[in-house]
């Protein structure tokens, strides 16, 4: 960025630029050089983004109205529902918006999965979205207890409580984090407050992830490094832009189906009861998003492993750089891999339909077995496969296989015709 | 372009029809078909004001709506009842009111402005009327209930005479929609129990989906403005989206890469 070459053609503009470099930044965001094969999963970040501010402008709304207080949280909602204008619209765009959110953001880890874009020279812009994906799933809870219904409750009860797993210390620390000997009011009003800060941490570190983005830039469906700019990318205005905004746009029109036509399908029931410590529901069942690692946490018998699972199954993530051994990025060239890539998606989506239903009898041991596989693939399938893998030659530009008749091609080419 | 919509689409499906499968427990419930159902769905202005009728002269002994004020039924949306009638709805009420100036609670006839009033003054008080077991406040009920309407609607159709073998405690009736098919209530409506002033005749079907519908309206008061709007802002959203895709097919042109 410090490189950049760009003059404002104003006078005012110089002399602004030469003490803000912002018209510098700016221009450096339109020309950004973009890899020109990005395919549609490459939209999700700005999706994202989207995701991120629409949830800071409705809760910066809904938080004019809301009452943070064990006896008028549920009431103010209602109050939100009925009698603010368009107040139905702000909650439900926020309440599904946090649901778009995540959906969003899995799209968004899967892509960077399936391409290798966790791999040299993009570990921090990964880490750093692993530790925004953490407070994410925080700002969810925290957000999902605020409506102080039944499941808010119960579900604030069952997490808190698994910090009570901590040898020696654990009953002091979930006293310390309910602000009391249960669930109640001060529990509710630190929540609200984290609610509301957390937000702001994510919008920060998402400024680090584009930072770290920019430096080395995107990488690309067939995973090669590119020089920039150069004729395999395109100025990120307006080829990018646009590109997003279509997205975006088809993005918007589920969101907007979910927000008008069923916009509590993706809520539970009981958190129209208003929170009751006397009354514990039938299944307290977290949101959607959580539920895969929900079902890790029950898998294991012993609570405090539960619990150390649940954290390795995200933590794991962020070594994923270091145990994923092959050099090569995508798999698209890598054949096994992709095998293995499509069993993982089958993997958490077998846990997440687990974690949904009661722990027991035969779900207990399917979601014991996927629980297993989770890790086995992480911590044996990724680190051999990268010995024992046989790729497919990888182009040496992305124009290359466009164009076709290169040399590796050609090379790959004979090689099938010897093999055969 | 066609790959990555094959495969979101198979997402969304996936994601659908999990969240279905977890939302709804499989019960049979009896089927009617709402009219506020679907994109264009709108209450039925009559259905609601007999719901209310029956709200009036049945649940609400019980039952409180907390969250509901009588103005919200001349609102636009609900049973839309005029301005008088509503003036005449809420004064049929007696509403606990004060301290006045000598600082005496006193009771006055309602007003628009006033919440609906509470059958019992506290929670404990409705659970002593009710053998123990508190009428749940109805403003979200149809939101607070795994099956929604059609649970609701079924229920209030659900009594049955318990299959031998089963013994029922005293205050405890058998009800075949019910979780765990017991149930403190007793059969609230029956044949008549209501006169309908329009006319309509007050069979226990046509009760339990008048006031089923009048429970959606009011846990959802905005239902018909939000599909409204909802027709609206796709339609927007798609003809955008076309434009858009229009705008991209062009300035990706100028390469040859395929968008």
């Amino acid at each position: 960025m410090s490189e950049h070459d760009y003059i404002p053609k104003s006078k005012f503009g110089k002399w602004f630029n030469d003490r803000l470099p912002l018209l510098s930044l700016a221009s450096h965001l339109a020309d950004y050089p973009t890899p020109k094969n990005l395919n549609y999963w490459w939209t999700f970040g700005g999706i994202l983004t989207f995701c991120l501010i629409t949830q800071i402008v409705t809760g910066l709304t809904l938080a004019m109205h809301y009452i943070a207080h064990a006896d008028m949280a549920f009431e103010s909602v209602e109050h939100i529902m009925r009698d603010v204008n368009y107040g139905w619209l702000i909650r439900y765009i926020h309440a599904n918006g946090a649901s778009m959110f995540f959906l969003a953001v899995y799209i968004h880890i899967f892509r960077s999965l399936f391409y290798g874009s966790y791999k040299s020279p993009r570990e921090l812009i990964w880490i750093i979205g692993i530790i925004i994906y953490l407070l994410m799933m925080a700002a969810a809870f925290m957000g999902y207890v605020l409506p102080w219904g039944q499941m808010s409750f119960w579900g604030a009860t069952v997490i808190t409580n698994l910090f009570s797993a901590i040898p020696l210390v654990g009953e002091g620390i979930v006293n310390w984090l309910w602000g009391g000997y249960s669930v109640d009011n001060p529990t509710l009003t630190r929540f609200f407050t984290l609610h509301y800060l957390i937000p702001f941490l994510i919008l920060g570190l998402v400024v680090l992830h584009i930072w770290a983005l920019h430096v080395p830039g995107n990488n690309n469906p067939i995973g090669i490094d590119i020089k920039k700019p150069s004729k395999d990318t395109v100025p990120f205005h307006p080829y990018i832009v646009i590109k997003d905004g279509f997205a975006l746009l088809m993005f918007t029109i589920v969101f907007a189906f979910f927000v008008f036509y069923s916009p509590n399908i993706l809520g539970h029931a009981d958190n129209y009861i208003e929170a009751n410590p006397l009354v514990t529901p039938a299944h307290i069942v977290p949101e959607w998003y959580l539920l895969p690692f929900y079902a890790i946490l029950r898998s294991v018998p012993d609570k405090l492993l539960g619990v150390i699972a649940m954290l390795s199954a995200i933590l794991i993530l962020a070594a994923l750089p270091w145990l994923d051994t092959s050099k090569i990025r995508s798999a698209v060239f890598r054949p096994l891999y992709k095998q293995f890539y499509w069993i993982l998606v089958a993997d958490v989506l077998i846990l997440g339909y687990i974690g949904a239903m009661p722990a027991a009898g035969l779900y207990l041991l399917i979601g014991r077995v996927a629980t297993a596989y989770y890790f086995l693939h992480f911590l044996v399938v990724l680190p051999v496969l990268g010995f024992k893998e046989k790729t497919i030659p990888v182009p040496l530009s992305i124009t290359e296989p466009v164009l076709g008749g290169s040399l590796n091609l050609a090379i790959a080419k004979n090689k099938e015709s010897l093999d055969k | 372009m066609k790959n990555f919509i094959k495969l979101l689409s198979i997402i969304t499906i996936v994601f659908i029809t999990t969240v279905q499968s977890n939302s709804a427990e499989k019960v049979d419930y009896l089927k009617t078909d709402w009219s506020f159902k679907g994109i264009f769905g709108k209450f039925d202005r009559g259905s609601l004001q007999r719901g209310y009728q029956v709200y009036t002269e049945v649940c609400s002994s019980c039952h409180s709506m907390k969250y509901l004020s009588y103005r919200n039924l001349g609102e636009k949306g609900g049973p839309e009842f005029s301005e008088e009638a509503v003036k005449v709805i809420a004064a049929s009420f007696e509403v606990n009111d004060g301290p006045n100036a000598d600082g005496e609670m006193f009771t006055r006839p309602g007003k628009p402005s006033d919440k609906f009033i509470m059958p019992y003054d506290n929670v404990k008080a409705a659970q002593a009327a009710n053998g123990g077991a508190y009428p749940p406040d109805m403003s979200v009920l149809v939101k607070a209930r795994g099956g929604g309407v059609d649970y609701i609607y079924s229920l209030l159709q659900g009594y049955e005479d318990a299959p031998s073998g089963m013994i029922l405690d005293e205050g405890v009736h058998y009800n075949k929609y019910m979780y765990g098919n017991k149930i403190k209530m007793s059969a609230p409506l029956s044949e008549g129990v209501v006169e309908y002033r329009d006319g309509t005749e007050a069979t226990v079907e046509q009760m339990s989906k008048d006031v089923t519908t009048f429970l959606m309206w009011a846990a959802e008061p905005h239902l018909e403005s939000r599909h409204r709007m909802g027709f609206k802002a796709i339609v927007y959203l798609i003809i955008l989206t076309i434009l858009v895709y229009l705008s991209m097919k062009r300035i990706w042109s100028r390469i040859e890469t395929e968008v």
